[in-house]
């Protein structure tokens, strides 16, 4: 990082630490600031831009990525402490350019306006339905203990319930994750 | 070559889809730069009072701050049509939340605890920040926005009134509403050889590029203002706001580029927001229901910085029939911050109390609330005198009760059971002006055979840039994939602000125009294809935008909405809404269908969700994040369906009204509608939350 800060006179802040991050399958080493989010290490120290800024408070699920699988909000999580995590962004969906069911889907259900939910939309999405994929039950769930009864409209509404889109596409955003996951054999 | 298929009409995904969903289209704090600092700001913690003492000793010292702007030490501005924008220009403070610093740092982190670290000192004022229908400051403006007359008044409402059979005399309230774009504003600002050049998150840079000319005393050609993506903006982000400014002063200041982006705490109020309102509706009818009064009294607020008069009661003047009749609007001056434009604005919360109001009377009357509707329909504007364009409400309102299911619906309100819901329907008008302003643009051919078509239209998301396309391509009359289209962009020709539901109309129009003119020049002069160094045509319809029929023209729309209340605890699930609108002609009916149902969406938010809760010790309103100021997620909507009718109108050449804002206009009141009928509990005031129903409930 270049540095030129004019106040060359003070120390540099002694609260800095490498972090190693593997995003979409990309090794980094950076020398962060201990304040630096997860978000924010991606945003403005890596250049992805995909992970959008909402609320910086884990209100809105702009900020989505998959964090060793799992869907986080990287808002919410301090790059240091993320250290020697994998990361996946919404741009590591596309494979070799050619875009991922749930991204084509999105497009053809036109399950987004202005956009700037839709990367926490379609990680947030990835990462629920391998949490449907693996039993785990929701508030919507008849019965808890026999587990989700398959990826109906109101498990996805309330699963995806993290995610706020203000410009209102939820049922597009259904939609379109039904489509994509009866694709893939999820149903 | 054979003519292709017309695209105006069909279903098209949008242009920008792709970058969209591969998170690479760039917002306006994502484009690179070298050498970048951050912009932090800090707001003020009085609602009144005086700056009297700066301290940024601490904030100068963190590591990695470069600045600290105040009143005391920031660049001076020249005056500008707004107050709101001469920012940190004096030391008074007029509403809690007033911008008063900005820290610029070389990192996020470190302009974000330098602004923590700056410390202002206040001698503050008694402050008055709560609207009452007695508040002291009360005033009629000169008039109510954009431009139309505060009060009017035909026949004699007050005779018609008192001889009226039934009459009805109801006062409704609406809370402060906060646009809250998923976007937050922000700019990303340059300055480099006497340019300036921003990316901003705006509904319309033309006038913002005006704008930072004024204040910066630059003539407009140094100064390009780009947004390609913005991600919303409902209105907050229709004028030029302190973002692009304040960015543009610590660019200045430290001689880098600077990234400004407010927090969304910070958005509560510096940008603006809906203002609450209090609206009394009389209603005088015959036994059947057939208005032969109405009268509309709106009360909003406005800051002590500059006048906004929200045009509550104008939908009344055009609405349905009645030859008594009368509006009004009264604003007061309070210690808050400016309120400014949200989807819809006057329509929406006028739609409320109005269409609450007519639900209230069809009960009184005993008239089926969709037949009373009928009833009151009009071909003619009933204060102009005038037919309309094309009206189409009653279309609406009849093709939505084929579609919901309503003609077995039994009127008694509070007596139907499946299981722990009470459940009931509602239904509610739409109506929202259909404007086309004059706008340039221009249509280039290459000799490849590749055509360029350049306006400054902005897309908040509307899907503007997809249908502009398409109207392009069939006015070019080749195939899609020959022409692209530029927008979001002050050096493109200059265009309207994305606002007003009048950017197909207009915008559209002006590329129409200019595709066809350079369509019938290649043909005339070039038998077809442009010559090698290619062929461009700028048009700007202004004239032809003024010179268009004068009769009123409109959009109109019926909602139907099912509401269930549990009986035990007051709990309300809307299991179906469905519009019905009349839009003129629909240029891309899959964005057109996301529009109407988000502004459906947006209603069932303002009607069950959203209330700015103002603590009036302080003059500011406590929640102020997404965690307590609640907006409508994914599990709140089921199912929702938006549908149109043929709406023959030519009153714009392309047929098009616009549909972003109607979707809104009605649906606040549908959904409280069907709470009445599900409950037989009537609510006045928004939000409808289970606390002010669980009392009153018939016993489970
Ligand atoms: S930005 Fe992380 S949840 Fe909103
Ligand atoms: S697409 Fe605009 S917030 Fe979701």
């Amino acid at each position: 990082m270049v540095r030129t800060s004019p106040r060359a006179d003070l120390p540099e802040p002694p609260y800095r630490s490498p972090v190693r991050l593997s995003v979409n399958g990309r090794p980094h080493e950076l020398d962060l600031d201990n304040r630096t989010t997860l978000l924010d290490a991606l945003r403005e120290h890596l250049g992805l831009i995909g992970a959008k800024k909402g609320c910086d408070h884990g209100q809105c699920g702009s900020c989505t990525v998959l964090l060793d699988g799992r869907r986080v909000k990287s808002c919410l999580a301090f790059a240091v402490a993320a250290d020697g995590a994998d990361l996946v962004s919404v741009e590591g969906l596309a494979e070799d350019g050619h875009l991922h069911p749930l991204q084509s889907c999105f497009v053809q259900h036109d399950a987004f306006q202005c956009g700037y939910c839709t990367s926490g939309q379609l990680c947030s999405a990835l990462g629920m339905l391998d949490e449907l994929r693996q039993g785990w039950p929701s508030v919507v769930t008849p019965d808890l203990a026999a587990g989700p009864d398959g990826l109906t409209e109101p498990e996805i509404r309330e699963r995806m319930s993290g995610n706020i889109c203000r410009c209102a596409a939820y049922p597009h955003i259904v939609s379109a994750i039904r489509e994509a996951a009866a694709a893939e054999g999820v149903r | 070559m054979s003519a292709p298929a017309a695209a105006v009409g069909r279903a098209h995904p949008r242009l920008e889809g792709r970058a969209k969903v591969t998170g690479t289209a760039r917002y306006a704090v994502e484009h690179p730069a070298d050498g970048l600092a951050y912009g932090w700001a800090v707001q003020a913690t009085v609602a009144k009072g005086r700056i009297v003492r700066v301290d940024t000793t601490a904030a100068e010292r963190e590591p990695g701050v470069l600045a600290v702007l105040t009143h005391e030490t920031a660049p001076r501005l020249n005056p500008v049509e707004s107050p709101e924008l001469l920012l940190l220009q004096q030391p008074r403070v007029r509403y809690r939340g007033e911008i008063v610093a900005l820290v610029v740092a070389e990192s996020l982190e470190a302009a974000r605890e330098g602004a923590r670290l700056v410390r202002l000192d206040y001698d503050t004022e008694p402050h008055s920040s709560v609207l009452t229908e007695r508040h002291p400051s009360l005033y009629k403006p000169d008039h109510v926005n954009p431009a139309f007359p505060t009060d009017t008044c035909v026949g004699d409402f007050d005779a018609g009134y008192e001889a009226a059979e039934v009459r009805l005399d109801q006062t409704y309230r609406t809370p402060a509403y906060h646009n809250n774009p998923m976007e937050p504003h922000a700019a990303t600002a340059y300055w480099a050889d006497g340019r300036l050049l921003v990316h901003d998150s705006s509904q319309g840079t033309n006038d913002v590029r005006s704008t930072l000319g004024r204040l910066f005393e630059l003539p407009a050609e140094t100064i390009r203002v780009t947004a390609e993506h913005v991600g919303g903006g409902f209105g907050s982000k229709g004028t030029p706001r302190c973002t692009p400014v304040l960015a543009a002063m610590a660019a200045r200041q430290v001689g880098r580029p600077v990234r400004l982006a407010l927090t969304r705490q910070q958005l509560f109020g510096p940008v603006g927001y809906r203002t609450p309102v209090i609206q009394r509706i009389r209603l005088g009818a015959d036994a059947d229901g057939r208005l032969a009064a109405i009268c509309h009294d709106a009360i909003s607020q406005s800051s002590t910085i500059e006048e906004f008069a929200e045009q509550t009661a104008v939908l009344t003047r055009t609405l349905y029939a009645a030859p008594h009749r009368r509006t009004t609007h009264r604003l007061a001056r309070l210690d808050v911050p400016t309120p400014s434009w949200m989807r819809a604005p006057g329509e929406c919360p006028g739609s409320f109390a109005l269409e609450s109001a007519m639900d209230e009377l069809a009960v009184a009357c005993g008239v089926d609330p969709v037949e009373l509707r009928l009833r009151n329909d009009t071909e003619i504007d009933p204060e102009e005198g005038v037919p309309f364009s094309s009206r189409n409400l009653a279309a609406c309102l009849r093709d939505g009760a084929r579609r919901f299911g309503w003609a077995d619906r039994d009127p008694a309100p509070g007596v139907r059971r499946d299981g722990r819901w009470l459940v009931g329907t509602g239904v509610a008008s739409a109506i929202y002006p259909a404007r086309t302003p004059g706008a340039s643009a221009e249509a280039a051919a290459g000799p490849d055979g590749t055509y360029q078509v350049r306006i400054n239209a902005t897309d908040i998301g509307t899907g503007a840039r997809t249908a502009l396309w398409q109207i392009a391509v069939d006015a070019l009359g080749v195939p899609g994939d020959r022409v692209a289209i530029s927008i979001g962009d002050s050096d493109l020709p200059p265009a309207y602000v994305a606002g007003g539901s009048a950017g197909t109309a207009g915008w559209g129009l002006s590329v129409d125009r200019a595709c066809r003119s350079l369509r019938r020049q290649l043909d005339e002069r070039y038998a077809g294809t442009a010559p090698p160094d290619g062929l461009s045509v700028r048009v700007d319809t202004t004239d032809e935008a003024a010179g268009l029929p004068r009769a009123p023209r409109y959009a109109f729309g019926a909602h139907f909405v099912e509401a269930r209340v549990d009986v035990d605890s007051g709990e309300i699930r809307v299991p179906r809404m469905l519009g019905v609108f009349a839009t003129g002609r629909v240029v891309n009916p899959s964005t057109a269908r996301s529009q109407l149902i988000g502004g459906m969406t947006m209603g069932l938010s303002m009607a069950l969700h959203e209330e700015g809760l103002l603590d009036q010790r302080f003059g500011d309103w406590v929640n102020r994040d997404l965690a307590t100021y609640h907006v409508t997620a994914c599990a709140d909507v089921q199912r929702i369906e938006a549908y149109w009718v043929p709406d023959e109108d030519r009153g714009n050449p392309l047929g098009v009204k616009g549909l972003g804002e109607i979707g809104i206009v009605g649906s606040a009141a549908a959904v409280a509608n069907a709470v009445h009928h599900a409950t037989g509990l009537r609510l006045r005031t928004l939000p409808i939350q289970l606390d002010k129903l669980v009392d009153r409930l018939p016993v489970g």
